[in-house]
């Protein structure tokens, strides 16, 4: 018997199983996965749930309910991973010997990284994370009665797992407050540690109007460095400061904390991965999928599908030893909410920007890209459902794991010759 | 994207003057560009410089301000202060790499 643990049941760890267990003899292969608990959350859902739009039960549902009966889900945390001897310690003192691992801890928000976050003066009380579930239905809650003041929605730093979902937010929040008529009370701020919300050329000629016209105020290049609860103002490494009475932040993301221990993690415990087939750069045996590994794509439900895909195929010849001839080009294909029930659809990957034009879909599409639409909005909820009875399950989704340049504009190259600008210094 | 001539070498640069192609760039084409954007280069600087090159060539990636910090040693209170306000895209314009980036 040759053994197979996937740490983590979330979204990647999920999808593996179902795929391996759907492809291999499982007389041959055995399967575990552990995970710390038996909640499987959609995480898309979490943008939503502050909003009223979802429930805690379209959101939460059993990891167990969507593991194939041939793997085995164990509950407990992980303690550490011996890469040299090939085994995975729990905390209870199980040790668990593979041959194969397959490492999909995803990210995690770490507010504990910012001086000031968690104090218990402002946290979750004016300053909340969406992320978690706890954070995102404590601030469902906390909008509500927020009638009047501040709103500032924040990225601490990159990368962050759906990096559209800070600007969605701020989106949602400017029609949620329009349809409360409270709008105008509440000057929302956008801070970003990146140049601006949009940082690729196509995505910044379309969209910046979303800003202007929505009254958004912009701080970027805001690189947090502590929050000065007392008088509830977040304080940047150059000593800017911005005053909140309601803080949206996107705390510091980061791997899990036995990948540092077992020294396989970066600076943010993100698993080194060659980024076409996510196998380790140490370790011949072991693999890292979805949002734990340092792959330079989107920490995306998306990519790791797609991904996953790659993986799966080349999976079954790089146990028999043969080369691996997939190769994952970095594709994710993104919905993103802008309010009153219209949104914008993205699809690029390691080589093309989000371009503008249509993005064809059988039957259903096709769905406009960069530009804001209904049908949009309604794939969006659709997904959802696609999420629970088919993604995750492993089962066919029409969407080529490979980006497809068909029905998108491609940019005019151009030929002037321009000088240096002062871009830099702007 | 256009081609330019910076201290006398044709380099590819995109429509935001970042060189796009890493090996064109040399000392000279550095110290070009920084003046450009008002940055004088002191020997601090050139430290940073030759760090993000060296990690550039290992990942394939721009350095991140945090990585710089961690495994070159600058922290980023004084990326801040050697490349003021908008350290991350001026080194990564002064050392001749792709600027971080976002998904959009």
């Amino acid at each position: 018997m040759r053994k197979i643990v996937i740490l983590g049941a979330g979204t990647a760890g999920t999808l593996v199983a179902n795929k391996l267990a759907k492809k291999l003899a499982l007389n041959e292969w055995k399967i575990q996965i552990v995970d710390s608990d038996d909640r499987h959350i959609y995480q898309p859902g979490l943008l939503l749930l502050p909003f009223g739009v979802y429930g805690p039960k379209e959101v939460v549902k059993s990891r167990k309910h969507f593991l194939p009966k041939a793997v085995e889900f164990i509950i407990n945390q992980i303690d550490r991973v011996d890469a040299q001897n090939s085994q995975v310690l729990l905390s209870d003192g199980r040790i668990l010997d593979y041959d194969y691992l397959v490492i999909a801890t995803g990210t995690t928000p770490r507010p504990d990284q910012t001086p000031g976050m968690l104090d218990e003066k402002v946290w979750r009380k004016s300053i909340f994370d969406f992320y978690t579930f706890e954070g995102s239905t404590a601030l469902h809650a906390a909008l509500k009665d927020f009638t009047q003041g501040r709103l500032v929605v924040q990225v601490c730093e990159m990368p962050i797992k759906c990096p559209v979902a800070p600007l969605e937010f701020a989106f949602l929040a400017d029609a949620y407050f329009e349809e409360r008529k409270v709008r105008q009370n509440i000057e929302i701020t956008y801070v970003t540690p990146l140049e601006g919300p949009f940082t690729k050329p196509v995505c910044s000629k379309q969209l910046n109007y979303m800003f202007v016209d929505r009254e958004i105020v912009l701080e970027s290049d805001f690189v947090i460095e502590r929050i000065d609860p007392e008088s509830k103002t977040l304080v940047s490494m150059d000593e800017r400061e911005i005053p909140f009475d309601l803080l949206v932040t996107v705390p510091v993301n980061m791997g899990g904390e036995y990948i540092a221990r077992s020294g396989l993690g970066d600076e943010l415990n993100y698993v080194a991965v060659d980024k076409e087939t996510f196998l380790s750069k140490k370790y011949p045996n072991i693999f890292s999928l979805g949002d734990a590994s340092d792959a330079p794509a989107s920490k995306a439900g998306s990519v790791a599908h797609f991904a996953i895909d790659v993986f799966a195929e080349n999976f079954l010849d790089y146990v028999q030893g043969l080369p691996m001839t997939g190769k994952f080009d970095g594709h994710a294909n993104c919905f993103i909410e802008s309010g009153h029930g219209k949104g914008l659809l993205i699809d690029f990957n390691y080589q093309v920007e989000p371009l503008t034009g249509q993005f064809p879909l059988p039957v259903i599409g096709p769905f406009p890209l960069l530009k804001e639409s209904r049908i949009n909005h309604l794939g969006k909820l659709a997904f959802r459902w696609i999420y629970w009875n088919l993604l995750i399950r492993g089962r066919f989704i029409p969407i080529p794991s490979k980006m497809s340049m068909t029905g998108k504009h491609q940019v005019q190259q151009e030929q002037v010759q321009k000088g240096v600008d002062s871009h830099a210094s702007n | 994207m256009p081609v330019i001539e910076i201290a006398g070498k044709p380099v590819n640069v995109n429509e935001e003057g970042f060189l796009t192609v890493p090996s064109e760039w040399n000392e000279e084409i550095a110290k070009v560009l920084a003046s450009q954007i008002g940055v004088e280069l002191t020997p601090r600087h050139w430290e940073v410089i030759k760090f993000l090159r060296e990690d550039f060539e290992k990942e394939g990636e721009s350095a991140t301000s945090r990585h710089t910090q961690t495994a070159g040693g600058f922290p980023i209170k004084e990326q801040f202060e050697l490349f003021p306000k908008k350290p991350a895209k001026k080194m990564s314009y002064i050392a001749g790499l792709p600027k971080p980036k976002g998904c959009v």
